[in-house]
């Protein structure tokens, strides 16, 4: 099967895919009135049908909010939970908060880093795994924890997160690329 | 909705109750430890049996042993289990039959419980946080009652200083005094703020709350409103904390229905409503200017202070900003009367404190205690003492905070005792360390932290983290010399009394208080070569 055969309906796909996630925007965009103050509010929406915020998507907040895109560029860029590019397939989040901290959660990153050959904060090659870290996901009585795909684990080791993590990665098929 | 209805409610609530009683705790500690599959097989296992009129399952808010959760109490033999799993949980029903049960059993009066003393968390675990009538059935909304119909909004304020509560958030202001400055302020327009950005590593405390009882807090920021004049509230939560915005929402939603918030709340001509604000990871949030930026939809950007945000706050209006567990403690003092509350805890520091005791300690979880209570009774009676070696420190006061050494133990906790020891009470997180735990490492770890979350709006923050955590990477990695660590003291002061917030003002704390006490440590760590020096120092 080649890609180009599949091409077409993927495109349109695509759109409608397009424009729904606009129609969420949208959604929220009324239930708040247009406010300015509600930027943060839109900006979470946005990511979350969209995946991230990609200028296209600020450039049409701006304007809907009736905001300079400096402004949302600033606020977009100045919270940690905004990402500004797309993320892997799984996102592997590792609680690097106090309490982890000081049960390991160091020692599981590093060796998840090694693992992925990856640093924090970067998606493998393949685009499947993000790995990043946290600062503190008030999990602390299950220290270390360890969030994979927005499921918290406690009580982990860097054997298990490892292992959690190989789990999700979807195995690659030799020559579906070509 | 009027007093009558709202006593017809609890009754209501008190005898819809059967004889048996099963509480899971669905809070997010115990949900990672497989809480809802364990809810699951028990809700089967009911329905199989035809029990389902004589026991009542249901989902309870944090009952604190999160280190052993799954946790499940069960009623009226008050039992309690951990580390319950869908295998074993079954056992729990033939347990309430008098059976013994093969789920493990937690001793219900280790001094982990016994030595609590729970007003904030008078209700976790024991009503369902996503049903208001459960609340209501405890006597919720009836302060709020109280307080429209028999107090005026100064006598209100009189209550709360006269309680003595002080703010919970860490700073310990006395949030009396606070009510008063934003109730004198003229303005139609004023505005409540819950503070829920509980951003300090180490701390759950007010994730619990919200996720146990979030009506209290509810409660707690209506009665403010009235008492200042404000008629609407903000609720600034963390993204990272899901459950809690979830359960705030259906709270909000609930309370609206039975007219508990919105307009004309109890007919008295009093309204208020609620909105919640979602953070988005940004510790500096947790600082009230920047926080009030944060919900005007800015970057979360503090600004000099005064004027301060009682006179000038959200939009320019008189704002009045308390942490979540400052409101959790107003419901119960107007129940109570402030002399009950006066009389909990110490002399300057009254009622009692939320921890999260975390870290190498064999009993993790949330604890309250009253004030004035002993390190050494939290940590080695509560907490059962560190899992293996020897207790070193107990971290407080999250990156703004310090460490205590084991030697003053015998100290008890209150803003005072903690404050000349040279930490804060902070929010509550209380992270344990061992042996094993390199206290330069520490200073290191909570460094890195406040170099990220510097907002880099003044320099001594923005280039003073990265300059102290260059320093403080040196010595870890043996590099450093004895100028090496004079710098780093000299630049603590400095950014300590240079910079524009409380971030940048508290984030040489943790260094400075491990040099106070481990300084051996510091010289230890030091370039090899620099070791023969650092003994003719100390000569």
């Amino acid at each position: 099967m080649t890609l180009l055969n599949h091409s077409p309906s993927r495109i349109k796909s695509n759109q409608d895919q397009c424009d729904l996630r606009y129609k969420t925007l949208d959604i929220t965009l009324k239930r708040n009135r247009h406010q300015p103050d509600a930027l943060i509010e839109v900006l979470h929406k946005a990511q979350e049908s969209f995946g991230y915020l990609e200028e296209g998507v600020l450039r049409y907040i701006a304007r809907q909010l009736k905001l300079p895109l400096s402004r949302v560029y600033g606020v977009a860029s100045f919270y940690h939970l905004f990402n500004l590019e797309p993320s892997g397939a799984h996102r592997c989040i590792v609680c690097l908060g106090t309490a982890c901290y000081v049960k390991g959660a160091g020692q599981i990153l590093e060796q998840l880093e090694t693992t992925l050959q990856v640093k924090v904060g970067e998606t493998t090659p393949d685009g499947q795994i993000s790995l990043l870290s946290a600062r503190c996901l008030g999990a602390c009585g299950i220290a270390p924890a360890v969030v994979l795909d927005d499921v918290v684990s406690g009580q982990q080791t860097a054997e298990s997160a490892i292992h959690a993590v190989q789990s999700v990665r979807t195995p690659v098929v030799a020559g579906q690329g070509d | 909705m009027d007093i009558s209805e709202l006593y017809r409610l609890a009754e209501r609530g008190r005898s819809r109750r059967k004889p048996f009683r099963i509480r899971c705790c669905m809070a997010a500690g115990c949900q990672s430890s497989g809480a809802i599959a364990v809810k699951q097989v028990l809700a089967d296992a009911l329905s199989a049996a035809g029990l389902n009129d004589k026991v009542e399952l249901c989902s309870v808010g944090c009952l604190r042993f999160c280190g052993h959760g799954p946790m499940i109490a069960t009623d009226p033999d008050e039992a309690l289990y951990e580390r319950v799993t869908p295998e074993n949980a079954c056992s729990i029903l033939g347990a309430l039959n008098g059976e013994s049960s093969m789920a493990p059993r937690c001793d219900g009066n280790q001094p982990f419980f016994a030595d609590q003393l729970p007003i904030v968390l008078e209700n976790s675990g024991q009503i369902d946080p996503s049903r208001i009538e459960d609340y209501i059935a405890v006597g919720g909304y009836e302060s709020l009652y109280q307080v429209l119909y028999d107090l005026t909004p100064a006598e209100t304020v009189a209550a709360i200083t006269q309680s003595g509560l002080r703010g919970r958030g860490g700073g310990g202001y006395p949030t009396g005094l606070k009510w008063s400055t934003v109730a004198k302020m003229s303005g139609d327009q004023k505005y409540v703020i819950c503070n829920a950005d509980e951003g300090d590593p180490g701390a759950f405390m007010d994730r619990s709350v919200l996720e146990s009882d979030p009506h209290r807090v509810l409660e707690g920021m209506a009665i403010s409103g009235y008492a200042i004049g404000a008629s609407h509230g903000f609720i600034y939560v963390r993204a990272e904390y899901p459950l809690a915005i979830q359960r705030l929402q259906k709270a909000i939603q609930q309370a609206k229905r039975y007219g508990l918030l919105g307009s004309q709340i109890f007919d008295a001509g009093f309204d208020f409503k609620i909105d919640i604000r979602i953070g988005a990871g940004a510790f500096v949030c947790g600082e009230e200017t920047a926080l009030i930026h944060s919900i005007e939809g800015r970057r979360g950007n503090p600004r000099p202070r005064p004027p301060y945000p009682a006179e000038s706050g959200l939009w320019g209006c008189p704002t009045l900003i308390n942490n979540v567990e400052t409101f959790a403690n107003i419901t119960p003092i107007i129940r109570n009367g402030p002399d009950w509350f006066r009389n909990i805890g110490t002399a300057g520091s009254a009622g009692t404190k939320v921890f999260a005791l975390t870290g190498k300690v064999q009993n993790t979880g949330l604890i309250e205690v009253p004030m004035g209570t002993t390190l050494r009774r939290i940590v080695e009676a509560m907490g059962g003492g560190v899992t293996e070696g020897r207790v070193k420190a107990v971290q407080t006061g999250g990156p703004s905070g310090g460490c205590i050494p084991a030697q003053f133990f015998d100290t008890p906790v209150d803003y005072e005792s903690l404050q000349k020891l040279g930490t804060i009470m902070g929010s509550g997180g209380m992270i344990v360390m061992d042996d094993n735990t390199s206290m330069v490492e520490i200073a290191q770890f909570y460094m890195e932290f406040c170099r990220e979350e510097s907002c880099g709006k003044c320099v001594p923050c923005r280039a003073g983290t990265v300059q102290l955590h260059e320093l403080l990477s040196k010595i870890v990695n043996h590099q450093a010399t004895v100028v090496d660590l004079e710098h780093l003291e000299a630049l603590c002061q400095m950014v300590q009394e240079m910079s524009l917030c409380g971030l940048g003002q508290s984030a040489p704390n943790p260094v400075l208080s491990t040099l106070r006490y481990f300084r051996d440590e510091y010289l230890a760590r030091l370039k090899p070569s620099m070791l023969e020096e650092v003994g003719h120092h100390v000569r």
